[in-house]
């Protein structure tokens, strides 16, 4: 039996891999890559809630905003430590992010228009990232396993704040309701989409590895299966007819637009090039200050 | 007004919209780890104007919130050197940030020692967290004392940062700061920037769209 | 569950590697943070950043391992001085340093029996 073999039965059986370990080439360049995306998307995920840390209607909201996107500034801290231990460094990752050479999730490259949409993101657009997120605990490779357990504690504050913001809302005027509503129906398609098309588990090399712990079609149930009741039971609806529950306890729903996620994912969402300019401007402009301060004191 | 309400809402502006500026920087400081870090001492600015908000808003009748957002510009009372737009330069945020705490460290002493026990509790508990404050600005402010473009920015904003003060406080920061004590200075709080007025706009817009709406 | 030492996989002595590649990030130093959640806690490992100097690296530990209370207390060090030792030989299967080295319950059997004591239920 060859070296990969013995490796993929080894992951496959649970075993973990520690950083320095051998591991197949494959399984370090798909690893990189795909924890690579996830803290290009923690980084990017801060740029469309930061205009509302501003704008927060309450001190308490502003506290609980700004500590929620001070939380995903540090999973990315994590991540990219993570992915420079397995030979990627960070600004080389950054270098990526800007050039639009790597890629990060959908749901980052879409505007945020209105106060409800910051409920809207907290409550689902995090509830369907802790789903991947939780797929994640049991990685082969220890040393994300281990980040995603701090990332899953404190992702669980994102949600409780998102709830809290979107309960207030419609427990308020008719006007907030409508800013609520209108935030669901916009964010649907992309949650939609999230969690990446319906390949099967087997044909998911993610899963082969036993990198994720759950193919795209089972965390997309998940979703519906804990956030739908969630939508429907404060008189919310979300834009397609087609969803329901069948008989056999699986969710059905209207096709989601794949053509539409690969378009965006490939840097043409609404707000990709604004938000990676954004990212670019501001890296420049502190440059001098890496160079002075932050790299080895002399 | 009552003298301590004015005096509380000098301090709890300032602090507010100094936080304000400071959580401009979020994703997008000079690094990851700093972010996290400058984002903690925003949070904490906004944790104390709200702490000071309260105590005030007790003595006014209203709430802390209400204090902090539905005052029309011309009623806010921080000092001139919170109110600048510093997002896209670390050296004056780090000047402004050095020099504030300062400025602040003395104000604080004298709020501790003062015969109203309940602003002399509040401003011990908020002088226990700003320790952190201090460490980060001076860690900061070593490494950047020889760079121009700090000397630059801390040559500028020094005077705002005695204005801050009282009068009779202001020499006791310049001997700390090894500037001349400059006592024709104005104090700056009664006239809003242009810096402020767009501020005022962003911060207040959510709350403005729905009035009286709980949120 | 396999243990990876079993698996035969060659450990690359990365820990050990004083080389720039592993104990920096760019210019600036690793540093590893270890965590103690409670009084009476183990310190445990919590994870790594980097820093220009200790200094930093105190700021910024607290605030990735404490700014939510999660931690009273915390140890930080320069990744370079960390020593891994992750090879150990038992070639003779010293089974006196394992619980198997110790068949009691045909002998613990035996000796009730002996003694005229039935075995309780659960034995």
């Amino acid at each position: 039996m060859s070296q990969e073999q013995d490796f993929l039965e080894y992951v496959q059986s649970g075993g973990q891999v520690e950083t320095g370990d051998w591991m197949p080439d494959e399984y370090r360049a798909k690893l990189i890559k795909f924890i690579e995306m996830h803290g290009n998307s923690e980084l990017m995920g801060v740029l469309p809630e930061r205009e509302w840390i501003l704008r927060a209607p309450t001190l308490q909201r502003k506290l609980a905003l700004t500590a929620k996107v001070q939380d995903e500034v540090g999973h990315a801290e994590l991540i990219f430590r993570v992915v420079a231990d397995l030979g990627k460094p960070r600004e080389q990752c950054l270098d990526d992010l800007i050039s639009g050479k790597a890629k990060f999730h959908n749901v980052f490259h879409y505007p945020t228009k209105t106060w409800g949409d910051v409920g809207a993101i907290a409550w689902l657009v995090d509830a369907a990232a802790i789903i991947s997120q939780k797929a994640l605990l049991k990685c082969s490779y220890a040393p994300y396993a281990r980040i995603m357990k701090k990332i899953c504690w404190e992702e669980s504050f994102h949600i409780l704040h998102g709830r809290d913001v979107v309960l207030t809302m419609m427990n308020g005027t008719d006007e907030q309701r409508d800013l609520v509503q209108e935030a669901v129906t916009r964010w649907w398609g992309p949650l939609m989409q999230f969690h990446g098309n319906p390949i099967s588990r087997e044909e998911d090399p993610m899963y082969v590895w036993r990198i994720k712990s759950q193919g795209n079609e089972e965390a997309r149930q998940q979703f519906l299966d804990g956030y739908v009741p969630q939508i429907w039971e404060l008189g919310l609806t979300v834009p397609d007819p087609k969803l329901r529950k069948n008989d056999d306890r699986v969710w059905e729903y209207t096709e989601p637009d794949w053509d539409e996620l690969k378009h965006v994912v490939t840097g043409h969402g609404p707000r990709t090039q604004e938000r990676l300019d954004l990212r670019r401007a501001a890296r420049e402009n502190t440059d001098w200050v890496r160079r002075v301060v932050l790299s080895e004191a002399a | 007004m009552s003298e301590r309400a004015t005096q509380l809402l000098q301090i709890a502006d300032d602090e507010l919209i100094l936080g304000w500026r400071d959580s401009e920087w979020t994703g997008i400081a000079p690094n990851l780890e700093e972010d996290v870090a400058f984002s903690s001492i925003a949070q904490n600015e906004i944790g104390h104007a709200r702490a000071l908000y309260e105590l005030a808003a007790r003595d006014l009748g209203t709430t802390a919130d209400e204090l902090a957002f539905d005052r029309a510009p011309h009623e806010y009372r921080c000092a001139g050197i919170v109110e600048h737009r510093f997002a896209d330069d670390w050296a004056r945020t780090i000047a402004r940030h050095w020099l504030y705490e300062a400025a602040d460290a003395v104000r604080l002493e004298a709020l501790k020692a003062s015969d109203d026990t309940e602003v002399a509790g509040l401003a011990a508990k908020i002088d226990r967290e700003e320790v952190y404050h201090r460490m980060h600005a001076d860690m900061w402010e070593e490494r950047l004392r020889d760079e121009p473009r700090f000397k630059e920015a801390v040559e500028e904003l020094w005077p705002q940062a005695l204005a801050l003060l009282p009068e009779d406080k202001r020499a006791t920061l310049a001997q700390r700061l090894n500037v001349p004590s400059n006592s024709l200075l104005l104090s700056g709080r009664e006239e809003r920037s242009d810096d402020f007025a767009s501020l005022w706009e962003e911060m207040t817009i959510v709350r403005r769209s729905i009035p009286g709406a709980v949120w | 569950m396999p243990t990876s030492g079993r698996a035969g996989f060659a450990r690359a002595a990365v820990w050990n590697d004083q080389s720039t590649r592993w104990n920096r990030e760019g210019t600036a130093l690793i540093y590893e943070v270890f965590r103690q959640e409670r009084k009476g806690q183990a310190f445990a490992h919590a994870g790594s950043l980097p820093a220009p100097d200790g200094a930093f690296a105190e700021v910024y530990a607290r605030e990735q391992y404490g700014r939510r209370g999660e931690s009273i207390a915390l140890w930080v060090v320069p990744r370079d001085q960390i020593q891994q030792i992750d090879e150990f030989v038992d070639e003779l299967e010293r089974n006196y340093h394992r619980v198997d080295g110790y068949p009691l319950k045909a002998k613990l059997k035996e000796a009730r029996e002996r003694a005229g004591n039935p075995a309780p239920a659960d034995s």
